[in-house]
């Protein structure tokens, strides 16, 4: 009995220690990235997993849904992202343009100034949702994914590239463009008052 | 009451050290003898000094480095590739390492017995360190030549399982204590399969002094050696002349001293004294800075100290496994001192390498299941073993 055992022990023991044999001289090997849909996937059953990042890293697709970018040229500012994120992490603030101000790259006109496109990526959720609602496909998804920051508020990333001073001088230009609108339509109903007094 | 019982036990072993150093100043001879016939004309005390020094420098040296192949070697075996990043192939880490656990504070628990905990690190190191005190490097030169070396080096050894029940119980946490004690039980059985097996090799060599079993164990032997008892190889040596293969039970012999060894280390699949997934880190969960270092230290210093002993015992000590061929002497050319220091420092260095080996592969064993392992099987085993070694000395020698 004691001897049966002893033997299953020692024979079992040296199956193990065989193992981690192999596996210690299989560290010359370094496992390579094999596409999932491969037929060979996991066929690799040795060599080094150690991925040493940042100095190697793992391939990712192009289209990878990491970062969000916005393309500030091809935004007509019409907040459809700001209103489907649902975490809310994206804060714009437009100012009308006193008249049309150029055009996207897809031809649509723009009319707003963006004085603010804040994305907050600490509260984003990457359901890109804002990249499917977006009529100029202006925010999209990288394949960026390390952004590591020491401050938490590096990871407001600011779109807009308008100086809070330039967002001042289109305020006030829009401001006077409205109040002379409304000075010519007061005119334009003084002078139809005057004309049924008459 | 914990403190007078411990002073005693401490008083007792240190009783029992003191009575066998009194044959150091008698015996520093080998070295001694060394040093004359290399023509350097020293002090004797500051040989002695000097020799501690080196000893000391050594095993740190030694924890270093086998710090750094363990966690290579762990790494390797799962796949991993371990320290990477200090210096070339993270080969500066565990001086990094050590650099950071010196500045570190030392944390006292508020409740632990401050005596107690201050003194376990330097009692677990010294045990270690002065067992280096009586092995042969080579031939002709040891630190101190024992005639009773064996007893000496396994004496001193199980001071240690005093130190770390004094890092348990200092400390006033459950599972330092918990660890302590589990150790000292896992220790003090598994002194009796280790001591039996050494005594069937020493009963091969007739001599408790490590100097003169190395030195019967390749070409210089004054005595006549046979392989598998029948093929005399005093003038061959190599592997032939190794204990192992003088009497092949040793093998066996030599496979439950390492079993053994590998437990007193408290070492995996033994390691349930430190037991991470249990007891946090067992006896030394409260130590910080370099008392930590110290009790690492140890242990990887008697990692080599309880290869050595296995090496010097069974393995032929210093002398080389090439034999002489006719004409090709092989075993003459690899003979020597600096030979001598080669022959050890690599055959410990691959027993050590095994225990590495071992450790990450084999799963910890349960209280019951060591304890069944220990005197349900090594025991008797070992006992079968000296009895061979009885009847091989007086039918087959």
């Amino acid at each position: 009995m004691i001897i049966k055992k002893t033997i299953r022990a020692l024979s079992t023991a040296w199956k193990g220690l065989s193992l981690t044999l192999k596996h210690f001289f299989a560290v010359k090997k370094r496992r390579k990235s094999v596409d999932i849909k491969s037929d060979n996937y996991f066929e690799q059953k040795e060599g080094v997993v150690t991925v040493q990042y940042p100095k190697e890293k793992i391939p990712i697709p192009e289209v990878g849904r990491y970062q969000l970018h916005v393309e500030i040229d091809d935004c007509i500012v019409c907040d459809l992202c700001a209103k489907i994120c649902p975490v809310d992490c994206i804060e714009i603030e437009s100012i009308k343009a006193t008249g049309p101000i150029g055009q996207t790259s897809d031809g649509s006109t723009k009319r707003l100034y963006a004085a603010k496109f804040d994305i907050d990526m600490s509260k984003c959720l990457y359901c890109g949702l804002c990249t499917v609602v977006c009529p100029t496909e202006c925010i999209t998804m990288t394949n960026q994914y390390d952004r590591t920051v020491f401050n938490i508020t590096d990871l407001t990333y600011k779109f807009s590239d308008m100086t809070p001073s330039e967002a001042e001088e289109k305020r006030k230009e829009l401001a006077k463009q409205q109040a002379e609108k409304q000075a010519a339509k007061e005119a334009a109903a003084r002078s139809a008052d005057q004309k049924k007094q008459e | 009451m914990g403190l007078k019982n411990f002073t005693f036990f401490v008083l007792r072993g240190f009783y029992h050290l003191t009575f066998i150093s009194q044959n150091f100043g008698k015996n520093s001879g080998v070295f001694f003898k060394f040093a004359v016939t290399t023509k350097i004309k020293l002090n004797l005390y500051i040989i002695n000094v000097l020799i501690g020094g080196l000893l000391f420098s050594f095993t740190a040296l030694f924890a270093l480095f086998a710090v750094y192949a363990e966690r290579k070697v762990s790494a390797f075996i799962q796949d991993r590739l371990g320290p990477m990043e200090t210096g070339k192939w993270g080969s500066l880490q565990t001086f990094a390492d050590i650099l950071k656990m010196l500045q570190k504070e030392l944390i006292v628990p508020h409740v632990a017995d401050k005596l107690l905990f201050a003194a376990a690190p330097l009692v677990i190191f010294l045990s270690v360190y002065m067992g280096f005190a009586a092995l042969p490097w080579a031939e002709d030169v040891a630190p101190v030549s024992l005639n009773i070396g064996v007893f000496y080096v396994f004496a001193i050894i199980s001071v240690e399982s005093l130190g770390i029940l004094m890092a348990g119980w200092g400390s006033n946490n459950k599972y330092s204590l918990l660890g302590g004690l589990r150790s000292v039980a896992q220790v003090v059985s598994y002194e009796i399969p280790a001591g039996i097996a050494l005594i069937s090799s020493v009963m091969i060599a007739q001599s408790l002094d490590l100097h003169v079993i190395g030195l019967r164990q390749g070409v210089a032997s004054v005595e006549a050696i046979k392989f598998l008892g029948i093929w005399d190889v005093s003038k061959t040596g190599g592997v032939f002349a190794w204990h192992i293969f003088q009497a092949p039970h040793l093998i066996i012999a030599y496979i439950i001293y390492f079993i053994a060894s590998l437990a007193e280390c408290n070492r995996a699949p033994f390691d349930i004294p430190e037991a991470e997934s249990e007891l946090v880190a067992g006896f030394h969960t409260e130590y910080t800075g370099l008392r930590f270092a110290f009790i690492f230290l140890a242990e990887y210093s008697m990692m080599f100290l309880v290869g050595m002993l296995g090496v010097i015992l069974f393995l032929g000590g210093w002398n080389t496994p090439l034999p002489n061929i006719g004409s090709v002497r092989l075993a003459d050319w690899t003979s020597g001192i600096g030979w001598g220091f080669f022959w050890t420092l690599s055959k410990v260095l691959l027993v050590v390498g095994i225990q590495m080996w071992m450790r990450w592969t084999l799963p910890r064993l349960r209280m019951d299941q060591l304890m069944n392992l220990c005197w349900k099987v090594l025991t008797p085993l070992a006992f079968l073993c000296m009895l061979v070694s009885g009847l091989w000395r007086l039918m087959v020698m």
